[in-house]
């Protein structure tokens, strides 16, 4: 089937320039301990690779990602991130305080995954927030 | 870094805002806002804020675009209705 | 009136550049906000937590609860946002929705001259239009 528009051209390029935009995004997430860049980028790149799905593809790609995951991926970002936070207040550290988050490790490597975890929940959220209104703008938050 | 650059960029993102806010035609002041965002995102990166030229880049040049035009969708195409019938 | 806005355009920047000129010069390393609390986070963002780049550390870990507050104001702007459209939708009767932008964006597009706009056709893949 072709696109929506019946464009080969529009087709083929989305559908080529897609999984790149996510595994460039999927760098940008994971690789901010290092380069500019983190959740919150990532994410916002993660969203614009499916918004652009959605704009070439039409009504196909809603089979994969439905017009309500979007919200139930924030929601599981802001949880898992909230999780986090307080994972650490059990044993004795402040909120978001990485460093007593699991007893009997080294608090420098948790500090180093907590913030890791933190910009992958970051990612999910932002992502599932971006694409949650950009369904919300065109179908009206209706989920058929 | 180079003043020219940062001169220059500042002198053209004024010229973009300006013409994004006189320009009747709603749909080429999408097109304007997007490309002021990104030459928002290139003075970012080129006054030492990387970081922050990522986050201009994605969401004020891409999403923010989308959105826009999404919502323009919904609403007329040019600013005045009235000098919409001269046209 | 637009007179009047130049003015107070000319007045509001006037005073804001009068104000730029008691800030500190870009990189100022006298500045207060170089002084404080950022030569701690330099001079220990790699050592207490392995992480090279100093504003992912600063973002997620010092200023972590920052970062948790974003993150919420963006959920709840998601949430905002459909719950608004959710309720237009209903007390409005909208159209049919359409899920691709493009579809209404043709050169005719909300251009009746009454200011109603078209609900845009939903054609090739409805297969009823």
């Amino acid at each position: 089937m072709t696109s929506r528009y019946d464009s080969l051209f529009l087709d083929v390029v989305s559908r080529a320039i897609v999984p790149l935009i996510q595994i460039f995004a999927l760098y940008v997430v994971t690789h901010g301990h290092y380069d500019p860049g983190g959740g919150f980028q990532g994410g916002v790149m993660l969203a614009a690779s499916t918004i652009l799905l959605r704009i070439s593809q039409g009504d196909e790609s809603y089979e994969r990602f439905s017009a309500s995951a979007g919200l139930y991926l924030a929601g599981f970002g802001a949880l898992a991130f909230a999780l986090l936070g307080f994972m650490s207040m059990a044993f004795g550290g402040n909120f978001l305080e990485y460093g007593y988050a699991v007893p009997g490790m080294d608090g420098v490597v948790l500090r180093y995954w907590g913030i890791f975890f933190a910009e992958v929940f970051i990612g999910f959220l932002v992502w599932g927030s971006l694409v949650a209104i950009y369904d919300g703008l065109t179908t009206g938050g209706v989920d058929e | 870094m180079t003043w020219e650059i940062d001169f220059w960029l500042m002198i053209i993102l004024i010229m973009f805002a300006v013409l994004a806010l006189e320009v009747k035609d709603l749909l080429a002041a999408v097109g304007i806002l997007t490309g002021y965002s990104f030459l928002m995102a290139l003075l970012f990166a080129e006054l030492g804020a990387p970081d922050v030229a990522l986050t201009e880049a994605a969401l004020g040049a891409a999403i923010t675009g989308i959105f826009l035009l999404v919502t323009l969708r919904f609403v007329s195409r040019r600013e005045d209705p009235e000098e919409e019938e001269d046209a | 009136m637009r007179l009047m806005g130049a003015l107070l355009i000319l007045v509001v920047g006037g005073f804001m550049l009068w104000g730029t000129g008691d800030l500190t010069d870009r990189g100022d390393p006298q500045s207060p906000a170089a002084t404080h609390v950022s030569v701690y986070y330099i001079e220990n963002a790699l050592t207490d937590s392995k992480t090279p780049n100093m504003v992912t550390a600063v973002l997620a870990d010092y200023r972590g609860f920052d970062t948790f507050g974003e993150a919420v104001v963006v959920v709840a702007a998601a949430l905002s946002c459909l719950l608004i459209l959710l309720r237009r939708r209903r007390e409005e009767g909208l159209p049919e929705p359409v899920r691709t932008v493009a579809a209404g964006m043709g050169p005719e597009a909300g251009l009746e001259p009454d200011g109603s706009r078209t609900p845009p056709a939903r054609d090739t893949l409805g297969g009823d239009a």
